[in-house]
């Protein structure tokens, strides 16, 4: 259980005789936190019932203060497995801090504390702070972090270090210690620092806090000197500086212009996007563009940037049961992800070659609106490969959204809206046709056993339809069944995927995400492979100790599939056989029971189920917990995709 | 939806075409059953054919036998790779289309719980 509600005791005792010093110091930095009023443990003794913390000026630690800063920014988590380069904030956030705005979380790995935190920042629209030591921990959280990066979500990273050899005892502080700790993240993280002083940290916190959430949004770090942290405050009132929030940059007026007239004079214009919708705002924005041009928008579902239901919605391009671009004259890449691969085909990896085709009909014009190249960097490969589009505009595509339907709605003629509104009765009768032909698709199989990823999503659909849900998993997994039945209108209801495809993400995520929805009182639910539960499988355990209710319901399908379908194709273009693919690829023998896993970490636990029939009651049971507040873990063994 | 049925049938036909001497096999469907494991037909169309994200769907194939042994020996330039006979023999390939013909018929889709 979290300590949130009780107010810390231990250090009052520890530091009698020490009162008016104290007072005087938290009341200065407390002033100078206009950002946040009333998160500070300054205002919170004023409005609630326990006394002010008595602490005396030359014994109350930097830590103290570093609480004070991360409260400012209104920070309301903090995950970390614990560890010493780090103790002194973890003791000051716990005690001084009274354990909330943050709470801590107990993590049992970095890499769950950093891809809770890129959950969470998805559905919280901001970002959650995570703590590891500078080195072990950071290598731990990594991947996680990379994720992160690539998928444009911010996460502040606050990492313990101890700088001077003076300070350092014994061997594991060695060991634990280094000379720059960012050094090795560096290349997926907007920026760093390594505070000296702790005005200095209250700076680059603050600063830091700004360019993580201004777009192309993206995580930071900023180490925590052991000293700095431990030792009495020593500088007379380090100031807190004001967080003031960037506004997002927008694209070129005369680009949006000339975009706005392509796409008027286009006789097929087609959207692409994969995190359009930064906010709320961008889902409506989108909608309205869409509307106005009645031109479809392929939502490639980083992020929920468009209604499912709505008539030109046209399903992820790589659905292979959706249309392609290839009848678009004009395709306008709003944040698109890979824009390269989504007009290219390229020779397919179970055959020799790489011959290269593009899939957009000749003539065809391509408009990117995009921030990513605000930022881009060059040891890691997760730019793509360069594409020659006719227009790039480089702004944050929802920021210039607003600009560009102005410019459509300006340049907009009576002739061009009477023959966009005959191509918009077009394409829905075409979703129409095609939503029927998936309904069928979805019944094939329908009894099979192990269970068919379509009757799963199918059976977990009529459970929660009527419930405020919210899907935290990448739906690519079950042959996209989620975003082909479901009814997806709201920006909490689906998040994407990892971003790098770095695999573990999927359940911490889930459980960060869970986190951010438990307050708006929502229905947290992750459809989750079994290869990814099993790097870190220890996040249960957090969701349990920390009460955060998500229903996860396994896509067992016993093997890391999607390896193992790359080693049968390297067998099937060598022509020797692909009966050996299971070698290195599957999880049996024995098979894991992921309803005992649950038990274990102390959650409820169900199956293996493998007679569908069996599942929507499964699934009930475990939506009773879930409303209880608690997680719950059903064992679903299903078909391969 | 990327293509018509239409088109595979001809591209399937015309394949046949080329393959000399594919005549009309009696297909053994539990040793079909094994062989669709064993090479790995499931994994991109699943365990019942019904195919998915990596596979078309196989259950209920409209092609005859020869036609579909000549399509899995020279399919469609998308994600089928070939497999010739140095990996499967016509008689293992006329196996795993006996399975695939003994694939349940799905429900009516108004009768089940689809959205
Ligand atoms: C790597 C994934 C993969 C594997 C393995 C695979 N297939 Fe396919 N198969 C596909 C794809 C994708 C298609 C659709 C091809 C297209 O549209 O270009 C297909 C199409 C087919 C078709 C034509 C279906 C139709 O009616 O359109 C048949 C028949 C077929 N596969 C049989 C098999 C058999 C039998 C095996 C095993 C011996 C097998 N496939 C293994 C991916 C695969």
């Amino acid at each position: 259980m979290p300590q949130s509600s009780k107010r810390p005791v231990g250090r009052r005792g520890f530091l009698k005789g020490a009162t008016a010093g104290a007072a005087a110091i938290v009341a200065q930095t407390s002033v100078a936190m206009a950002q946040q009023a009333g998160t500070t443990v300054a205002a919170a003794a004023a409005s609630t019932a326990p006394p002010a913390i008595e602490v005396s000026s030359n014994s109350r630690p930097g830590s103290d203060f570093m609480v004070d800063v991360i409260k400012s920014l209104g920070i309301e988590y903090c995950a970390a497995n614990p560890g010493s380069s780090f103790r002194g904030l973890h003791e000051s956030i716990i005690t001084y801090g009274g354990n909330v705005n943050p709470e801590l979380l107990t993590c049992t790995h970095e890499e769950s504390s950093a891809a809770m935190a890129h959950g969470y920042a998805k559905i919280e629209g901001k970002p959650m702070m995570i703590m590891a030591h500078g080195t072990v921990g950071l290598q731990h959280a990594s991947m996680a972090i990379y994720n992160c990066y690539a998928d444009r979500v911010p996460m502040i990273v606050v990492l313990g270090n101890i700088l001077d050899i003076n300070y350092r005892r014994g061997s594991a502080e060695w060991y634990h210690s280094v000379q720059d700790a960012a050094a090795m993240v560096r290349d997926y993280i907007k920026w760093d620092d390594t505070p000296i002083s702790l005005g200095h940290f209250a700076e680059s916190l603050v600063r830091g806090y700004n360019i993580a959430m201004t777009p192309p949004l993206e995580p930071v770090v900023i180490v925590a000197d052991g000293e700095l942290q431990e030792q009495p405050i020593k500088e007379k009132s380090p100031r807190i500086p004001k967080l003031v929030a960037s506004a997002p940059p927008q694209g070129d007026s005369g680009a949006v212009a000339e975009a706005a007239k392509l796409l008027l004079s286009a006789e097929n214009p087609v959207i692409v996007t994969a995190r359009l919708a930064r906010t709320p705002k961008g889902i409506d924005l989108l909608v309205e563009l869409a509307e106005l041009l009645q031109a479809r928008v392929h939502d490639q579902r980083m992020r929920m940037n468009f209604p499912s239901a709505h008539p030109l919605y046209a399903r992820p391009n790589y659905d292979p049961l959706a249309p392609n671009i290839s009848d678009a004259d004009v395709v306008l890449a709003l944040e698109a992800q890979e824009l390269w691969s989504l007009t290219h085909r390229m020779t397919p990896l179970n055959r020799f070659g790489m011959e290269t085709q593009s899939t957009l009909k000749p003539g065809a014009k391509v408009i990117s609106i995009s921030a990513i190249e605000l930022n881009h960097k060059s040891n890691y490969q997760d730019f793509g490969r360069y594409v020659e589009v006719d227009l790039k505009i480089t702004g944050d595509a929802e920021a210039t959204l607003p600009a560009l339907i102005e410019q459509v709605k300006h340049q907009m003629t009576a002739d061009r809206r009477r023959a966009i509104q005959e191509r918009g009765a077009k394409t829905a009768a075409a979703n129409r046709q095609l939503h029927e032909h998936i309904r069928e698709a979805a019944a094939v199989a329908w009894d099979a056993s192990p269970i068919s990823t379509a009757r799963l999503t199918a059976e977990v659909w009529a459970q929660v339809k009527n419930e405020d849900w919210s899907l935290v998993s990448n739906d690519r997994y079950p042959s996209y069944w989620p975003t082909r039945l479901w009814n997806f209108s709201k920006h909490y209801q689906y998040i994407g995927a990892q971003g790098a495809a770095g695999i573990g993400y999927g359940a911490p995520a889930a459980v960060g995400a869970a986190l951010a929805n438990r307050k708006h009182g929502r229905l947290t639910i992750n459809i989750q492979p079994d290869g990814d539960l099993n790097y870190a499988p220890g996040v249960l355990w957090t969701a349990a100790h920390h009460q955060i209710p998500l229903l996860t319901i396994m896509h067992n399908n016993r093997a890391y599939h999607q390896e193992r379908m790359y080693v049968q194709m390297m067998g099937n273009r060598l022509d020797r056989g692909i009966d050996r693919s299971d070698i290195g690829t599957a999880l049996k023998d024995p098979n894991i029971d992921y309803a005992m896993m649950a038990k274990t970490y102390g959650m409820y636990g169900e199956g293996p189920i493998t007679d569908p029939k069996d599942l929507a009651p499964a699934i009930r049971g475990g939506i009773e917990r879930v409303k209880k507040g608690e997680p719950a873990l059903i064992d679903v063994v299903t078909q391969p995709r | 939806m990327r293509r018509s049925l239409c088109a595979v049938l001809l591209l399937a036909a015309g394949a046949a075409a080329q393959t000399k001497g594919t005549a009309n096999l009696t297909g053994n469907a539990d040793n079909g059953k094994r062989l669709f494991l064993k090479n790995a037909c499931y994994q991109c169309h699943g365990l019942a054919g019904q195919g998915g994200l990596a596979g078309a769907r196989l259950a209920q194939t409209k092609l005859a036998q020869a036609a579909f042994v000549a399509y899995v020996r020279n399919p469609a330039p998308g994600g089928m790779p070939p497999y010739r006979a140095k990996v499967m023999s016509d008689q293992e390939l006329a196996d795993v289309w006996a399975f695939i013909k003994t694939l349940p018929e799905p429900p009516a889709v108004a009768s089940v719980p689809i959205p």
